[in-house]
């Protein structure tokens, strides 16, 4: 088991390492950290607090593609939950009031954990194709956003709000604080209670979940739920940086992002077997890979050039026609074969599975 | 019952059209439901506005604004009938036509300038395609990723929009062709080129019908069609009509802006279900997706006229898709429990 | 009219050898087609009909041997190669596209054109003439799937014809097919064998096979039995050739069959009338405390439909289920786990073990499916988990190894684990002992006798009549989605139960 955990582990592990050489090599002061006022500055804490949207979207996209499921609505689900917070924040007698923001974040949470839930009902229920279903909520979300906040962007000044993003707790950022308790409920609801397993077993084979008796439905609803309510985490965070709701801007391509650092993680958009430290990794790697963008001077909305590159050449490494590519290569080069034997070799790769089970199943 | 014999003839009661039409056509309805709805809208809008909606200022309008999403349409249609789908549309749109903007204003004559976006547009097209069919990459990761790399592409080719000044192209927009109260502009005249030439290559070319071929069997290659070059070949297509679409925006708006058409691929993709296409793919017409852009450009059109919020836009697409696919997800289950 | 062995084969294949990581799929066979003549392959699971109907279209490639077309050699790498050599195959999953019209499918690839347009009017028009070469009238504008599976059948010939075929393979062809319907593909396929076609015919359905057909090639094990003209074949001999008779060394475990069961009481699991349109005839089951259900009957005749039905897998359409002599809802595997019902798959790989993740992991599933979100305490689990690696013999005994990696005997064996984990009262084996090594399956019939034997109810699916009769005290017979009787084991002999499966209930056994 740890043999498992080491091999996936070990190429995101090692790729951030690297990121993290270059970038220190480049810059030494990438890895200083000064300490101020009973709190700790640095870019590297930068990036600690600056990936904790991108962290809890990331998690609850880990669980939905694990049910071979995919989230869309992540982004509109951050706006939806920004809205709604800041409203009531806006609209209360007391802006600054902890009660307040309280209730503010309780409401939003709520919402987000809704709209996760309707995501579930669509895929689980109705057994809508998951792309599809989370697309209706994707392009609804924003303009549901956008009524909350009657068409504005809302603003406030509450600090209990603003402490969310900025503030400190123990010399660490606040929302990176919020990251680790996201890490921490899932990992262990994961790990501890049986969700784990049997998500992975209705990702990997969901018919012969289904015969060993597993509740695929309320496994698959569970994800997106938790995807929901992560999402609505996430939009809190975001609005408190900006200190508004931008229902437009709120979340703008976060999916992708996400989908990235799951499978950057090491876990399969196939379903299943899936990681949660992976994720944690992919998204460092990803926070950091910005950070790197940002320094070299590219305006960072050219960054998005850099991250399609590492897409294709992740997903270009994971497709298994490479691997049979190389296989056969490798193969040939080693024994050097005839046409004939050739055919054997392709037989035996690409056909073998298929024949076990001819033999086993066919006429 | 075994249908040795069907007549194909004799249709002596209004039940036989009818058995006949439902075995031949049954595959339009979804189109025809779409021109329903748009029937509705426009009387619908007609009441709502008393009387003020259904003039030909309007009509025209209505192609003139979005002759883009038209065109885009078509590309999605041959993309979504194989049971793929294309992400990159509006990010490739966007940059396309902040590339031309740059090339014109470098004084590069559009001649050689729109040749030169579209095959760029190409050229993403294909790096999708090749990655869905050679390395087996699903179409929304390779389409994700080619939406990334075009908007980064766009934002390097300039940061900030870009004004046209060439008077080739600002033609195309302020051109009207007048025909009494009715117009056209050589957009719209372009766009339903565009679906006219669309709708026959799927109808009535070996390729057209290979893609619902694709769409429709997934061992279509046992079949011994060639599903590698017909696979890569519709996202260079959608990539061609991104491109176009670049054209026609950066015409319409006089500029191009990097951050154009963020959520387009989205409305596109709504405009095309909602015009008849399976998502699971198999079945649509270009003439529906047009019928589905109508649709769209009138909610569009009702909700400015009504002085409404344009979030209430998004919702109401997001809304007609969700019934539209809830009930393409009945059809194709009852049909599924039959056969 | 069979054609003599004057007029050259169109198809030869000669000393084909294919073999898999671990396995001998095809071992040195021979097999001669010759044009004008309807020929069956026959023989069961594993035998290696459809690896060497593979080899024949391109899809495998041969490890030693030649294959000859109209007298050329070939080799074929793709199913478009084969297509060209004239090979078409039309498969039980209609291989056509049910979104385009009936004349479209025909003509897929090979409409007229004018130019580059396709011109529809002509197009549709040799559409109908092909079909009415098969006689068949249809209005080729409407939609394949408007259609019944027997026309879209024909359809798919029809196209074949399109393709010039010489050689035309038709695989299970009848699986869904009702009687009118079976006649009408059969009238076609002797036009097509009367002008000349060769017809490679693939079917479990005995009757159809004998009516059809005018040769029967045998393959058992991956080798060849023999090839017969149908006349000089009685039905007993085909199958006893294709089951044949194996070494006996199972013989050791002492036969379960004869002990007496007590059938006074409610049975466990009584079943009547369950059945489900175009799926299985409605059927009454009923299994005692302790009791060993033997379900024999060759590949297609409903055995693996009936348990599913039991199970809840499948919903039935018609007929009920008491647990216990209550009456039981059965439509979802929790319901029959709830009634501690437990079934293991014939496919085990599609639908038992779940490839990625651990044997213990696989093991415990059951138990943790039932038990819900909480987690299996840890202590527990490592128990439950090697006290059924060790007692069910699992290799390598390693709880952490990946299932996916085990043999098909191994992971037969994690299946029976994580089953018996869930203490059933009844358990359903399919095909429990296919295609693993003589000494798995030794031991899982062993475990099997003793589990019976302590109380277990038990309902056992084998293509292997020797198992069926060693275990069971009585044998449900199945034949073409129907049951067609009921026996005591101890008053039939596996040739009585031959006979009984060959002859549809009316030979001596009876």
């Amino acid at each position: 088991m740890r043999r498992i955990v080491k091999s996936r582990l070990f190429w995101p592990v090692a790729a951030l390492i690297l990121l993290i050489l270059i970038n220190t090599i480049a810059r030494p002061q990438f890895v200083r950290i000064t300490f101020q006022d009973g709190r700790l500055y640095g870019a590297l804490i930068d990036i600690l607090r600056n990936s904790a949207p991108l962290m809890l979207v990331s998690l609850g996209m880990t669980i939905v593609i694990a049910t071979r499921g995919i989230d869309l609505s992540v982004g509109a689900v951050m706006a939806v939950s920004g809205a709604v917070a800041l409203t009531i924040i806006d609209g209360s007698a007391d802006p600054n009031s902890l009660g307040t923001v309280i209730v503010a974040l309780v409401a939003a949470i709520l919402v987000s954990l809704v709209l996760g839930m309707w995501n579930g009902l669509l895929v689980a229920v109705l057994g809508i194709q998951p792309i599809i279903a989370t697309l209706v909520l994707m392009l609804a979300g924003r303009g549901v956003a956008l009524l909350i906040t009657g068409g504005f962007i809302t603003t406030v000044n509450s600090s209990p709000f603003e402490f969310i993003a900025s503030g400190y707790t123990l010399l660490l950022p606040f929302a990176f604080f919020i990251s680790i308790a996201a890490i921490a409920a899932v990992g262990l609801a994961e790990r501890r209670t049986a969700l784990g397993v049997l998500t992975e077993a209705v990702g990997i084979n969901p018919e012969a979940s289904r015969l060993a008796g597993v509740r695929s439905r309320s496994i698959i609803w569970t994800a997106y739920a938790a995807s929901g309510v992560l999402s609505g985490i996430a939009g809190v965070i975001y609005a408190s940086n900006i200190r508004a709701a931008d229902a437009n801007a709120a979340g703008q391509f976060i999916e992708l992002y996400a989908i990235l650092a799951v499978v950057l993680g090491g876990t399969s958009l196939m379903g299943g077997k899936f990681s949660v430290a992976g994720t944690v990794v992919g998204v460092f790697i990803i926070q950091t890979l910005n950070s790197t963008i940002l320094f070299l001077g590219v305006p960072s909305a050219q960054s998005p050039v850099f991250f399609a590159v590492v897409v294709v050449i992740v997903v270009v490494i994971q497709s298994p026609h490479l691997h049979r590519l190389t296989r056969s290569l490798i193969r040939s080069i080693r024994t050097n074969q005839t046409p004939e034997a050739n055919g054997t070799t392709t037989n035996g790769e690409s056909a073998g599975e298929e024949s076990t089970s001819d033999v086993e199943v066919t006429v | 019952m075994t249908a040795l014999e069907t007549t194909t003839a004799r249709r002596t009661s209004l039940r036989d059209y009818y058995q006949s039409f439902m075995s031949r056509r049954a595959s339009l309805i979804p189109a025809f439901a779409a021109i329903a709805i748009l029937l509705l809208l426009f009387i619908g809008a007609e009441i709502l506005l008393r009387g003020d909606f259904i003039a030909p200022r309007n009509i025209s309008a209505l192609l003139l604004d979005n002759a883009y999403l038209l065109v885009l349409a078509v590309g999605m249609t041959f993309v979504m009938v194989t049971a793929g789908i294309d992400l990159s549309v509006g990010s490739v749109m966007a940059f396309t036509g902040i590339w031309l903007a740059k090339l014109l204003a470098a004084g590069m004559s559009p001649v050689i300038a729109i040749p030169l976006i579209l095959m760029g547009a190409a050229l993403i097209g294909l790096l999708m395609g090749v990655l869905v069919q050679y390395f087996d990459v699903q179409p929304f990761i390779a389409t994700l990723a080619g939406l990334f790399l075009a908007r980064g592409l766009a934002f390097v080719v300039s940061l900030s929009s870009i004004k046209v000044e060439d008077s080739a192209v600002l033609w195309l927009q302020s051109t009207r062709f007048r025909l009494g109260s009715w117009y056209i502009t050589p957009t719209g005249i372009l766009a339903l080129l565009v679906v006219i030439v669309g709708a026959f290559v799927m109808q009535f070319t070996r390729f057209g019908r290979t893609t619902y071929a694709i769409g429709g069997n997934e061992q279509s290659a046992l079949m011994g069609l060639k599903v590698a070059r017909t696979t890569v070949a519709v996202y260079v297509i959608s990539g061609v009509c991104a491109g176009l679409a670049g054209l026609v925006l950066t015409a319409y708006s006089g500029a191009g802006y990097p951050r154009n058409g963020v959520g387009t691929e989205l409305d596109t993709i709504a405009a095309v279900v909602i015009g008849g296409t399976l998502l699971t793919g198999g079945r649509g017409y270009v003439l529906g997706s047009m019928v589905g852009v109508f649709v769209y450009g009138t909610i569009k059109t009702i909700i400015s006229f009504m002085g409404a919020e344009q979030s209430w836009m998004q919702i109401i697409i997001g809304a007609l898709l969700l019934v539209f696919i809830v009930i393409q997800r009945a059809i194709v289950a009852r049909s599924d429990r039959r056969s | 009219m069979p054609a003599e062995t004057t007029v050259p084969p169109i198809v030869e294949m000669r000393s084909i050898t294919i073999s898999f990581p671990g396995v001998l799929a095809l071992d040195n066979v021979d097999f001669l087609l010759h044009p004008g003549e309807v020929h069956s392959l026959m023989g069961e699971n594993g035998a290696g009909k459809s690896t060497l109907i593979k080899a024949l279209t391109g899809v495998y490639a041969i490890d030693r041997g030649s294959i000859r077309v109209a007298g050329r050699r070939n080799q074929f790498h793709s199913t478009a190669d084969a297509q060209a050599a004239g090979i078409s195959t039309v498969y039980q999953e209609i291989n056509l596209c049910t979104n385009l019209s009936v004349g479209e499918n025909v003509m897929l690839g090979h409409e007229p054109r004018r130019g580059v347009l396709i011109d529809w009017r002509a197009a549709h028009r040799q559409a109908a003439e092909h079909l009415e070469g098969l006689g068949l009238s249809i209005d080729t504008r409407s939609m394949l799937s408007s259609h019944s599976i027997a026309i879209q059948q024909l359809v798919a010939i029809s196209r074949a014809m399109v393709l010039d075929a010489k050689v035309l393979i038709l695989d299970e062809p009848t699986s869904s097919l009702d009687r009118e319907e079976v006649e009408q593909l059969f009238r076609v396929v002797r036009g097509l064998r009367d002008n000349g076609v060769a017809i490679l015919f693939v079917s479990h359905f005995l009757d159809q096979v004998y009516e059809i057909s005018d040769r029967i090639t045998v393959l058992r094990n991956g080798r060849l039995v023999g090839s017969y003209l149908v006349d000089d074949l009685p039905r007993e001999e085909l199958v006893t050739k294709m089951i044949g008779r194996e070494l006996d060394d199972l013989a050791a475990i002492s036969s379960t069959a004869a002990r007496e069961i007590d059938r006074t009481g409610r049975p466990i699991l009584k079943a009547v009338d369950v059945g489900k349109r175009g799926f299985l005839e409605p059927a009454d089951v009923d299994v005692f405390e302790g009791e060993v259900v033997g379900i024999a009957g060759l590949l297609g005749s409903g055995r693996t439909e009936l348990v599913r039905l039991l199970y809840g897998a499948d919903r039935a359409d018609s007929g009920n289920i008491e647990v216990g002599g209550e009456p039981a809802k059965m439509t979802s595997p929790r319901h029959a786990i709830d009634h501690h019902i437990a079934f293991s798959s014939e496919n085990r790989r599609a639908e038992g073990i779940v490839s990625d993740l651990t044997i213990a992991e696989n093991i415990v599933l059951g138990l943790q499916a039932r038990q819900g979100f909480r987690k299996i305490k840890r202590a527990e689990q490592e128990s439950v988990v090697s006290q059924y690696i060790e007692a069910l013999g699992v290799r390598p005994a390693d709880p952490t190894m990946i299932a996916g990696n085990l043999s098909g005997g191994n992971q037969q064996r994690v299946l029976l684990a994580r089953w018996l984990a869930t203490a059933p009262e009844l358990l359903i084996l399919d095909e429990p002992t296919r295609g693993i090594d003589v000494g798995a399956k030794a031991d899982i019939q062993r475990k099997v006798a003793e589990l019976s034997e302590n109380g277990l109810s038990v309902i056992f699916i084998s293509s292997e009549l020797e198992e069926v009769l060693r275990l069971a005290q009585r044998v449900v017979v199945m034949r073409d989605r129907k049951h067609i009787g009921e026996l005591e084991s101890h008053t039939v002999s596996l040739d009585g139960l031959i006979d009984f499966i060959a002859n549809e209930g009316k030979g001596s056994a009876a």
